[in-house]
């Protein structure tokens, strides 16, 4: 680390450059807009994950315990809408991305800042209408608007939800497109396309998956509002249309939204891997091109969420055979973050708890879902709790790990101020627990024969329920302990200096928190990324 | 059973075991690499923990025999699992030729089921033991989802089409059936039980349930009432006799098979697909027959012969 | 920085050629997405159309393709006179450019006027509006319904890019006589008329594709 050019904590920084309301709402400072993106998906978040607790506590019972079902189908159509795309998708691009890109490659912000603050405000627009969908009555179609049901059959405020998702879409296309070209045209001297953090790699990957996928969904979610309006028969057979070109349509998009959740975290944990056990990434290449692979092959499995739908055979041979192919490059990840550990000086402070946490879960989700990827154990496990449970060890137990972990290592450049580690260590440990008990029962649930999104469920499936819905209070406690000593660490927390975990990187070589303009002067990278040999080599 | 506790449900088809095979292998590969990967983990961790604050590692790059390996060994085993899979996805996949045809319809939020011989469920399927049956299904509103656990089968029910589903019922018993996919508000409360019975039982609660006429008189008696007969019996109209899975020349010169969802469509849509040399006369009868009417005419139909061509298939 | 900086240059870049280069980028990355929400309308139009090709094909024949074709004419002049609008402004000649985007305007505007006042309109007294007064009699009414839903929503979408872009291209007048292009800074105008452009392409795919379906009789 290099501490010659960094000015003390007590400087003007990007937090008190400015004061009030306005000097917030009008910045296009891209640390700042992190912010607040941070204080909305926090939001979004509290809001899913109250509606997840409903839901679990309602399935105590087999009879349900709390809802009446159309009560709970509002729930979990909720939980997913907002979950999927006002937390999950924005979470670590919109907070830590915004926060980091410029950062990282050293620049003063992203290329076109008003572009970025415009993108919070869509985001935020979006989000309200979603909110008064919830208010106005509810949405009971599930997150995922299938025809026609959507379209002709349901009564709740479908319109208002699926304009909701339908702004919010633009949010995410106009951070992609930011941070594509930042990445491209604004790197520092000497940081070529191969010294760059894998963070920026993984990032990369995720804005190409919201460039070219989002359009899809609006325009499908166009076609679904249109429909709804006027009974024109563009989706529903009674009317002329076909319910299956919507699913076509829908997973194009959203089965590369599960990428663009995913590999951020992916991206977070290489960081974290490498700077708690002071090692060079192990296999650079590999970790870089598995993240663009992930994102090439997104784009071709979407028919394996239609395997029990009708369609042919042989589309679902190829789709099967090419989700099979998703497994390698998630297998060389994996591998490759074992291996960084080896033979490297590792320390368990809390973000690397997370990564590790991280890597395990992931690990269970990712070989779950070669059962679902595999024809025959898909048509047995389609629409179950099997499904349920191996997404959410995707999401929960990877993207979430990810996301907190990587909250965790950059908390203290955010802010400036350190948190208890020895609490932060505790929720990641509470959070372990809580989540596998949680969502280990729901595979065995899904194999027994469970479908999901059932409100009222045979009594035999009971004892597992109940161990799903014990896991579920854990885990929410978990969550909550993290939010109280962050905003606890705001006011109380010790300084943290410019690098406490003594980790490289160009974000590091600035006080915490740093200035508006992030650099005093261009730096130059001279070194390769995570050149933790070098001991006290840094950068000019 | 484990120690009393289910970990997979009833074996109760003859797909079932074959499945639940594949499933044994993909968990016991799953546990295995889950298992090197926590335990290389938790070995490197504590073997390589910090032990001074400023100590700093030798830098590895990274290793490619390592990378190969470890691309190789994940890739033939997808590969072994794809053709595994994929073979018996297939296999499962044809239904048998001589299977006993049982029509679904599903509507928000029941199912209702019509043995060819006229008896009609609802929420309830008998069925006779160790017989192949065939799910012809369709839905009369939203999209629905026939799923047998115990069977180990499943397969939407979509508005404007015809979905099938078959199974071999090998034990005699009674087990659930779940509408799989989200349909409303009571989506939950859209289940039913599968009785499998021994043969001469099922002709004996057969024989015992009230019967509308099978399903084949039931079209008949439609075949009259709209009048189908004027043409269709007369020559002005395709004749249906071994109409059924046959190849039928069409205007512009191509040929169809006449399978399910041929004639669904053209009863509902009679100028999509005009027989050749014929006059595209024919009114469409859309709004004017239920789904269970229509199927009451298919049966019919295909109580007129069929063709040697096995009918629906994929 | 030692040097001065352009009053043109923002200040997260560090020269204007960085700037110009990421603003192209940006803008080319913004019509990538523009292409894949056009694709997924020409995916869902193209399944339709393979499945009900007879209503398709006596839907298309109840356009008039002449309108069409003087439609097509008029942008694809448009998209000559913007193109030399750009020339005019990175050569820094401020007449020679507002003369084209007034003329760009004009034949944009034209353009929306017959779509909307003359097509649509006669479509709607046609009774061919669906879920307005959609009234179509004859064997395929169900197809042609469709076909009318595409047609109108894609035209639609389209004539709303259009309005969009002669909005810009309204301001950009509007700083042209305010003396804001020189040969230093003429980016906006560049990024403009590679917006101009596209939108003028998707049309050159839609045109064949609703009107030009089959023969005509």
């Amino acid at each position: 680390m290099s501490t010659t050019a960094v000015a003390p904590t007590t400087g003007v920084n990007y937090l008190n450059a400015q004061y009030g309301i306005r000097s917030w709402l009008l910045t296009t400072d891209h640390k700042r807009i992190a912010l607040l993106y941070l204080g909305s998906v926090t939001f979004f978040f509290l809001i899913g994950g109250a509606a997840a607790v409903l839901m679990r506590l309602h399935l105590i019972e087999p009879q349900g315990a709390l809802l009446e079902p159309a009560t709970y189908n509002k729930m979990f159509s909720m939980h997913g809408i907002i979950m999927v795309f006002f937390f999950l998708i924005p979470s670590i691009p919109a907070v830590m991305g915004n926060f980091l890109v410029p950062m990282m490659v050293g620049a003063r912000d992203l290329a076109f800042p008003r572009l970025n603050l415009l993108s919070w405000y869509v985001y935020i627009v979006g989000g309200l209408f979603t909110l008064y969908a919830v208010v106005a009555g509810g949405v009971d179609t599930g997150w995922t608007f299938y025809t026609p049901l959507s379209t002709t059959y349901a009564n709740g405020n479908v319109m208002a939800a699926a304009l909701g998702v339908f702004i919010t879409g633009f949010s995410s296309i106009l951070t992609g497109l930011n941070f594509v070209v930042t990445i491209h045209k604004m790197r520092a001297p000497g940081l070529t396309w191969f010294r760059l953090p894998l963070f920026l790699w993984a990032i990369y990957a995720t804005s190409i998956i919201m460039i070219l996928g989002t359009p899809v969904l609006a325009i499908t979610l166009l076609l679904v509002a249109l429909e709804r309006t006027f009974h024109v028969g563009i989706f529903d057979p009674a009317l002329g249309g076909d319910p299956i070109l919507f699913q076509h349509l829908f997973w194009f998009y959203s089965h590369p939204a599960v990428y663009i959740m995913i590999l951020p975290s992916m991206g977070v944990v290489s960081e974290l891997v490498t700077c708690f056990s002071r090692k060079r990434i192990f296999g650079y290449s590999f970790v870089a091109f598995s993240s663009v692979a992930i994102a090439v092959i997104s784009f071709l499995v979407w028919g394996h969420h239609m395997f029990v739908s009708g369609q042919s055979v042989y589309a679902g041979l190829v789709f099967s055979a090419l989700s099979f192919a998703v497994a390698i490059p998630s297998a060389i990840k994996v591998f490759n973050w074992t291996a960084t550990l080896y033979k490297g000086s590792v320390s368990y402070q809390a973000p690397m708890l997370y990564a590790l946490g991280f890597i395990g879960l992931f690990t269970m989700g990712g070989l779950t879902g070669l059962f679902l990827a595999s024809l025959a154990t898909d048509i047995h496990l389609h629409d179950t709790y099997f499904v349920i449970a191996h997404f959410h060890y995707i999401m929960v137990g990877g993207a979430l790990m990810g996301y907190l972990g990587g909250l965790h290592f950059w908390w203290p450049k955010m802010t400036g101020r350190l948190y208890p580690d020895g609490w932060a260590r505790f929720s990641a440990l509470v959070i372990f627990i809580g989540f596998n008990l949680t969502f280990f029962p729901q595979y065995i649930l899904g194999y027994l024969g469970m479908p999901r999104r059932y409100a009222v469920y045979p009594e035999e499936f009971q004892v597992l329920n109940v161990m799903s819905s014990a896991g579920a209070s854990i885990l929410a406690v978990g969550y909550l302990i993290p939010l109280v000593y962050f905003i606890w660490s705001i006011r109380y927390g010790p300084p943290a200096g410019p690098n406490p975990w003594g980790a490289k990187g160009l974000e590091w070589e600035t006080p915490s928190p740093p200035p508006t303009e992030n650099f005093e002067e261009v730096p130059v990278v001279e070194e390769e990324a995570y050149a933790y040999g070098e001991k006290e080599a840094h950068v000019v | 059973m484990w120690f009393g506790f289910p970990l997979r449900p009833e074996q109760a088809s003859t797909i079932a075991q074959g499945i639940d095979h594949l499933y044994y292998f993909l968990t016991a590969m799953d546990l295995f690499f889950t298992g090197i990967i926590f335990l290389t983990i938790f070995y490197f961790a504590i073997r390589y923990r910090r032990r001074k604050k400023d100590e700093t590692p030798a830098q590895i790059e990274g290793s490619l025999p390592l990378e190969v390996a470890w691309t190789a060994i994940p890739l033939v085993l997808v590969v072994v699992t794809f053709v595994w899979s994929s073979s018996l996805f297939i296999r499962n996949a044809r239904p048998p030729t001589a299977a006993t045809e049982v029509f679904v319809i599903g509507k928000q939020w029941m199912w209702q089921l019509q043995h060819p011989e006229g008896v009609r469920e609802i929420d309830e399927l008998h069925v006779p033991l160790g017989r192949p049956i065939k799910l012809t299904m369709t839905s009369e509103d939203v999209i629905h989802d026939f799923f047998i656990p115990a069977f180990r089968v499943k397969k939407d029910v979509v508005p404007g089409q015809y979905s099938t589903l078959w199974f071999q019922a090998t034990k005699p018993g009674s087990y659930h059936f779940f509408c799989g996919q989200y349909c409303g508000v009571s989506h939950a409360l859209m289940r039913g039980e599968v009785i499998v019975m021994q043969p001469q039982d099922y002709e004996r609660w057969l024989s015992g349930s009230k019967k509308a006429g099978t399903m084949a008189d039931a079209g008949a008696r439609l075949y009259e009432q709209y009048a189908c007969i004027t043409c269709h019996g007369t020559g002005k109209g395709p004749p249906f006799v071994n109409l059924y899975g046959s190849q039928v020349k069409l205007q512009d010169g191509s040929t169809v098979v006449a399978d399910d969802a041929y004639l669904r469509e053209s009863i509902l849509v009679p100028s999509a697909k005009i027989v050749a040399g014929y006059e595209p006369i024919m009114p469409t009868f859309k709004g004017q027959l239920s789904e269970e009417q229509i199927l009451q005419i298919l049966a019919y139909i295909k109580s007129l012969g069929a063709a040697e061509r096995k009918a629906g298939q994929e | 920085m030692s040097e001065v900086r352009s009053a043109a240059l923002a200040e997260q870049f560090e020269d204007l050629d960085q700037q110009h280069e990421a603003s192209s980028l940006g803008m080319w990355v913004f019509l990538a997405t523009e292409i894949m929400f056009f694709g997924g309308l020409f995916a869902g139009y193209s399944v339709y159309r393979g499945l009900y090709f007879p209503g398709f094909d006596a839907g298309s024949a109840l356009l008039n393709v002449k309108v069409g074709a003087l439609n097509t004419a008029l942008l694809l002049c448009s998209s000559l006179t913007m193109a030399l609008g750009v020339r005019a402004a990175t050569l820094g000649k401020r007449r020679e450019l507002a003369t084209f985007l007034v003329l760009t305007i004009l034949l944009g505007l034209t353009f929306v006027g017959i779509k909307l006042g003359v097509e649509w309109h006669h479509d709607y007294l046609e009774h061919l509006a669906p879920g307005i007064n959609f009234a179509y009699e004859g064997p395929n009414a169900r197809a042609v319904e469709l076909f009318f839903v595409f047609y109108f929503f894609m035209t639609g979408v389209h004539a709303l890019h259009m309005v969009v872009g002669v909005s810009i291209l309204a301001v950009l007048l509007w700083m042209t006589f305010r003396g804001r292009f020189g040969p230093e800074r003429y980016n906006p105008v560049e990024m403009a008329g590679l917006y101009w452009h596209f939108v003028d392409i998707i049309w050159i795919f839609l045109y064949p594709l609703l009107y030009l379906i089959g023969a005509h009789h």
